[in-house]
């Protein structure tokens, strides 16, 4: 094929034009993607992901705030009393029977963190009052009062000794 | 709708216009070489520094107790930390680099000449500020180069006549390089590239009024232009190509050869490392300071040695068109400019000795001498090529130039071209 042939070849021209396009705008995103990673959290931050907790140094009625990815969880030691009250009910707004929020009913483990617009409510008389706008929660961690729309969230644990657990793993 | 919406655009912002008249349209002379792709890779460079400087400025800490640490946070925690502060550290010396060649080849072919000084002095600031940038920007790893490196350089200042020391201080905002200094200079390199870039604009508006210069130095008439889409567009995408290569091969396979060892060792304002040098691209004028055994004279001949530049304009007094290509002693003045400047490099990055001082000294001198010479120079060069006359080629296009042109009213009124 002589030279004069290829250039006029106009297919051929913006085949090439296409192919190139293609190939440069995908380098290009490929090289845009260490951007992005970039703002992910970093390894020390992803090493924040669980934490463990000695549980012996609880008493009975106390309650202990833990950080667990930056965020507070409180870890309630209930009374048979209260394991009883919280058994009987369903709590509220957001129904759920108290079994299904613990592995074992003296350990009550919440994310500290109102589900309405993130303040951290207070332990006050029975169960949790978010002095933001108001919103109450039982010592089950269930919305009992709004405007919270949903229970305590139950962060992901799991016993690894008797008195031990570690929060981030399930 | 693709059209309504550009019709809906133009009728308040001329954007048809402007990319017809600045991009698809904008007519370039045919005849540019490769040594023109440079001011394209040097905004090339400019987004990238400001990009990847943005993103690490996101993990980075401007205090004197967290900053060493918050660069090996980056090096090591963040996810592609240390791709992002090897494309910026490399990115600097790509920077001067792309900035060096581009000015060479200004220089080489006469570029700065009428009616394109503005070009050459806007291009000069922006060198002063990218020089002010990296500087600035050397001090944030806060590793005993970056400190001694700040410490020398506001010294400098003490040559200031009578207020020098209170001139140090106030840079410093401290009695010697510290925790003010560090926040005021990561203040200030995340300020200058915007400034840059500002400068850039009005580079390019100057460029777009006078035109490119082209290697035959010759004003080329209307026929001997082409559009700079598509053919300089693929032209620069090209260049870029082979930029990245030797980009990425930095980047990738030896990050570590343009950053000094000593700079991984967190600054001591107690003790100065044995052996002090500047980065590269700072080690010619860095001889010039110490060539000078007196600290107001190295002072004011490290800045001329950066400003003397900005008079080329009237240094070289020869009105003979074209570049060094058709003017052989203005090409022997170019190449012995650049071998004195590598020698130069050379004495800045050995340390001072018997011998490199003398050859310091010797190369600061013919440094002054070769711009000092220039007028004459260039104008003798003019009377010898008169007299002689320019090869019979370069005549026949000087003339055919300017039969071209001297049609260019006929035409237009035809409304051949507008």
């Amino acid at each position: 094929m002589a030279e004069s042939d290829t250039l006029d070849d106009s297919n051929r021209r913006n085949f090439l034009i296409k192919v190139t396009s293609v190939v440069g705008g995908a380098g290009a995103a490929a090289a845009c993607l260490p951007f992005v990673a970039s703002m992910n959290p970093s390894s020390d931050v992803l090493a924040k992901a669980t934490t463990e907790v000695d549980l012996s140094a609880i008493p009975e009625e106390g309650v202990h705030t833990v950080a667990w990815q930056g965020k507070p969880v409180f870890i309630f030691h209930r009374t048979q009393e209260e394991i009883k009250a919280m058994e009987a009910s369903d709590g509220g707004f957001d129904p759920e029977p108290d079994q299904k929020r613990v592995k074992r009913p003296e350990w009550l483990v919440v994310v500290g963190i109102c589900t309405h617009l993130g303040c951290v409510p207070n332990k006050e008389g029975p169960g949790w009052t978010c002095h933001c706008h108001g919103s109450q929660y039982d010592d089950s961690g269930r919305v009992t009062r709004g405007p919270a729309p949903k229970n305590l969230a139950v962060p992901p644990y799991r016993f690894i000794a008797a008195d031990k657990i570690i929060i981030g793993e399930a | 709708m693709k059209n309504r919406i550009i019709k809906w655009i133009d009728q308040r912002f001329p954007l048809t216009s402007f990319v017809k008249h600045d991009l698809t349209g904008y007519p370039t002379p045919r005849n540019l070489s490769y040594w023109w792709n440079f001011g394209f890779l040097a905004g090339f460079v400019l987004m990238l520094q400001v990009a990847t400087g943005i993103f690490l400025a996101m993990h980075y800490k401007a205090d004197v107790t967290l900053s060493f640490d918050s660069i090996q946070h980056i090096m090591r925690d963040v996810n592609y930390g240390w791709l992002l502060r090897f494309m910026h550290a490399t990115g600097a010396s790509a920077f001067f680099l792309v900035i060096y060649i581009h000015m060479a080849r200004t220089l080489y072919y006469g570029s700065y000449r009428a009616p394109r000084e503005l070009m050459w002095w806007t291009g000069q600031g922006l060198l002063l500020m990218l020089m002010a940038t990296a500087f600035m920007g050397y001090l944030l790893p806060w590793g005993q180069m970056s400190f001694w490196g700040a410490t020398v350089i506001t010294n400098l200042f003490r040559a200031t006549p009578f207020i020098g020391e209170q001139v140090v201080t106030w840079l410093r905002g401290d009695y010697a390089v510290g925790d003010a200094t560090l926040t005021r200079f990561f203040a200030l390199h995340y300020l200058l590239p915007f400034l840059i870039i500002g400068g850039v604009v009005v580079h390019l508006v100057a460029l777009h009024t006078v035109k490119s210069s082209n290697p035959s130095g010759i004003d080329l008439a209307a026929k001997d232009n082409i559009p700079f889409h598509p053919y300089f567009t693929i032209k620069d995408l090209y260049g870029l190509g082979i930029f990245l290569i030797v980009y990425c091969i930095f980047v990738f396979f030896l990050p570590n050869s343009l950053i000094e060892p000593a700079n991984n060792i967190p600054a001591n304002p107690m003790q100065t490392p044995t052996h002090i040098v500047p980065e590269w691209y700072f080690l010619p004028f860095y001889a010039i300071l110490r060539s000078v055994p007196n600290l107001v004279g190295g002072v004011v001949a490290m800045g001329l040695s950066v400003m003397v530049f900005s008079f080329m304009p009237y240094l070289d007094r020869s009105h003979i068109p074209g570049g060094a290509h058709y003017r052989p002693w203005y090409r022997v003045t170019f190449y012995l400019f650049v071998a004195d400047m590598l020698v130069l490099g050379y004495v800045g990055y050995t340390p001072p000795t018997n011998q490199s001082i003398v050859m310091g000294q010797v190369a600061t001198f013919f440094y002054f001498i070769l711009f000092m010479l220039l007028p004459f120079i260039s104008k003798a060069e003019e009377r010898w090529l008169i007299r002689r006359g320019l090869p019979p080629d370069v005549e026949a296009m000087i003339a055919g130039e300017a039969k071209e042109k001297s049609k260019l009213p006929q035409r237009r009124r035809r409304g051949d071209i507008t």
